[in-house]
């Protein structure tokens, strides 16, 4: 079964400047040159290190980041050239979750105000502005009780809950979830995750999940993408990625990942791909295959060409040479 | 493996409290463990727990408001079993730095940017007068940064800390750690601020250096993977208290603690596909005014009646497997 995309990304870049005395001394390019789709009612998984450009690709397809060239297709329409009203659309049919529970809730604003701005400013009309907020809260398991408080009277993960009450508010059809959970311990953190689960049933949210836990983004994802050094390496179904990564980069990634099993963890230690070194700098990535310095299996063409990404098995992609057929 | 376990520290109803402005916060409440020579030992839980502060207390590396209310922290060094909370801070800094050694969490925080990381490594030896003098210093910290494995350490030692990425310097900090070959060797969630590929880096980098120099590791980590990776016992903090404590396949086949079972069930494993985590309901409560009796008992799903007057004891249900539940 096949979804029809919500979204599509085609070519997207953002170079950010780097500055220097009197001139430009070059670009950060951050995401470089990326395209995917995202099907309705699915949850896409985005992964990598940090620096990888995963944060810079999630805020580019919301233009909350204007990109340096390329286009996302929302329902049939290109974002990157929307105005007034439709970008005013826009905005409340995508919305984003921020990592940070700390800083995404103005402090003077109680809970009513803080769920409530956004439905006026969208001039959403509601009867009963208490029991809107009231059956928003409950929806996201804080209730009544919670309604006049303030930010700082809550923990980090009923932060988050209150921020998915604001963002449920406006009914969006697409969410970004940026690290929605890295701020909060393990308890907390499975909480908030079957929440999100729960909703998505509910409304038919699709999501973007962005991580770098493997471990979450394989219980959320549906298809993932991994990234790195602003490149898409691999995208396909996650089940179909933990099982059998097809890029050595996202080979290295997941043997790389501690596994809370000691038995387990002794027999994948023993079988663990060793790479030295650390992802090099986006400024000057390396030529071709931006991972083939550190790549075991790097062959000549890896370091002239840059592998396209191309389908090596059913809705399977990859960028590697390792999967050429040519 | 089953050998006589010889404890090199020997902790006995450590206890700390934070004197603040809304209360006293009891951090931590008569903890009690034995870690063995040569084992890594490894304290988990999530914020709050109290696990920092006990790895803290050890060496009473507590500041003020805090203090170390009571206990004992027994040490057996090689001149005999010295209680580390009994000495004087002249005293204790022989101790601390150069026969138990800290890592901590954020490379950034813990080099200086001021100078060149050679120096700093350096410094560390001749504070402690493990060396004559820097000159002498400088050369050792070349061999340290080999040690770690720092690649071109003969160019790397003149960099400053920014000249490095989080993953080099953490692996200075390592090498720091060591510079004086510490008996043991706390580190506190040494890998959290980095990314996993190079957290598998740094863990291989601890499991060699540990064989290597037989030091005792102390490992801090909420992160269950780690744990599993690396522990040889487990000891799980819940609100300032000891839940359990294992060996490493006791806890995570046969955990008896209703919270660890739960913290167990709620950690998304890569490896396995889950429809469904298991969340424990409710949040870590305030250390202000904790839960009576077994201060799990609000979110426990078994919690009966005596949970809530009584404080459980650690008792012995299996060999080496402690549990502190009313319903053993």
């Amino acid at each position: 079964m096949k979804l029809e995309p919500i979204l599509q990304v085609r070519n997207l870049k953002k170079y950010f400047p780097v500055k220097g005395l009197f001139f430009t001394k070059g670009h950060v390019k951050a995401v470089d040159d990326i395209s995917f789709e995202i099907r309705r009612g699915e949850t896409f998984g985005l992964v990598g290190e940090s620096g990888c450009g995963k944060t810079t690709t999630g805020r580019t397809i919301l233009r909350l980041i204007e990109p340096t060239d390329g286009e996302v297709i929302f329902q049939g329409k290109n974002i990157m050239e929307l105005k007034g009203d439709e970008m005013k659309w826009f905005r409340r049919k995508a919305q984003i979750m921020f990592q940070d529970p700390y800083s995404s809730l103005n402090p003077r604003q109680t809970v009513f105000e803080v769920i409530m701005e956004p439905v006026r400013f969208h001039g959403i009309h509601v009867d009963d502005p208490e029991e809107f907020v009231i059956k928003l809260l409950e929806s996201v398991g804080l209730n009544e009780m919670h309604l006049y408080r303030y930010p700082h009277e809550f923990s980090g993960g009923q932060r988050q809950r209150i921020a998915l009450a604001r963002l449920l508010a406006l009914r969006p059809e697409f969410i970004v979830l940026d690290e929605p959970t890295s701020a909060l311990d393990v308890s907390v953190q499975a909480n908030i995750l079957n929440t999100l689960k729960d909703i998505q049933r509910e409304f038919g949210f699709t999501y973007l999940f962005i991580s770098h836990d493997l471990g979450v983004v394989k219980y959320m994802s549906h298809r993932m993408g991994v990234m790195y050094l602003g490149k898409l390496v691999e995208v396909g179904p996650s089940d179909e990625i933990f099982e059998k990564p097809l890029h050595p980069y996202t080979q290295l990634l997941l043997s790389a990942i501690p596994v809370p099993d000691p038995e387990l963890a002794k027999e994948l230690k023993a079988k663990r791909m060793k790479v030295e070194g650390e992802p090099p700098s986006p400024i000057n990535p390396p030529s071709g295959c931006r991972f083939h310095p550190r790549c075991p299996f790097a062959k000549d063409i890896c370091k002239k060409q840059e592998p396209p990404l191309m389908e090596a098995e059913k809705d399977h992609y990859v960028a590697c040479w390792l999967y050429s057929k040519a | 493996m089953r050998r006589m376990p010889e404890p090199i520290l020997e902790v006995r109803d450590l206890t700390v409290h934070f004197y603040t402005y809304a209360g006293i916060v009891k951090a931590i409440e008569r903890v009690s463990f034995d870690v063995y020579k040569g084992e890594t030992f490894a304290l988990v839980g999530e914020t709050g727990c109290g696990k920092s502060v006990t790895s803290r207390a050890l060496t009473q590396l507590i500041e003020s408001p805090g203090r170390i209310v009571g206990g004992k922290v027994i040490y057996h060094s090689d001149k005999g079993p010295i209680d580390l909370l009994k000495l004087r801070e002249e005293e204790i800094r022989e101790i601390r730095g150069k026969e138990i050694a800290y890592i901590f969490q954020d490379p950034h925080a813990s080099l200086d940017p001021l100078y060149q990381v050679g120096y700093q490594i350096a410094e560390a030896m001749v504070v402690h007068n493990t060396v004559k003098d820097l000159k002498e210093g400088l050369q050792r910290a070349l061999s340290i940064l080999k040690r770690v494995l720092i690649p071109d350490p003969e160019s790397r030692i003149k960099n400053y800390p920014h000249e490095m990425s989080g993953g080099m310097k953490q692996r200075v900090v390592i090498g720091t750690g060591l510079t004086n070959n510490p008996k043991v060797l706390i580190a506190d969630e040494p890998t959290t601020a980095l990314d996993v590929t190079v957290q598998a880096q740094i863990l291989d980098l601890m499991n060699k250096l540990k064989r290597d120099y037989n030091t005792t590791l102390i490992l801090i980590t909420h992160n269950m993977g780690v744990v599993a990776e690396m522990a040889d016992r487990i000891a799980v903090m819940y609100a300032g208290k000891i839940a359990e404590i294992g060996t490493a396949e006791q806890i995570f086949k046969n955990p008896l603690h209703p919270y660890t079972q739960g913290l167990l069930k709620a950690v998304p494993n890569p490896m396995k596909r889950i429809e469904r985590l298991d969340a424990i309901p409710g949040t870590v409560p305030n250390l202000i005014t904790p839960p009576s009796g077994c201060r799990f008992h609000p979110r426990c799903p078994f919690a009966k009646d005596i949970c809530k007057q009584k404080v459980p004891e650690l008792k012995e249900i299996e060999d080496g497997h402690f549990v502190a539940c009313h319903l053993y």
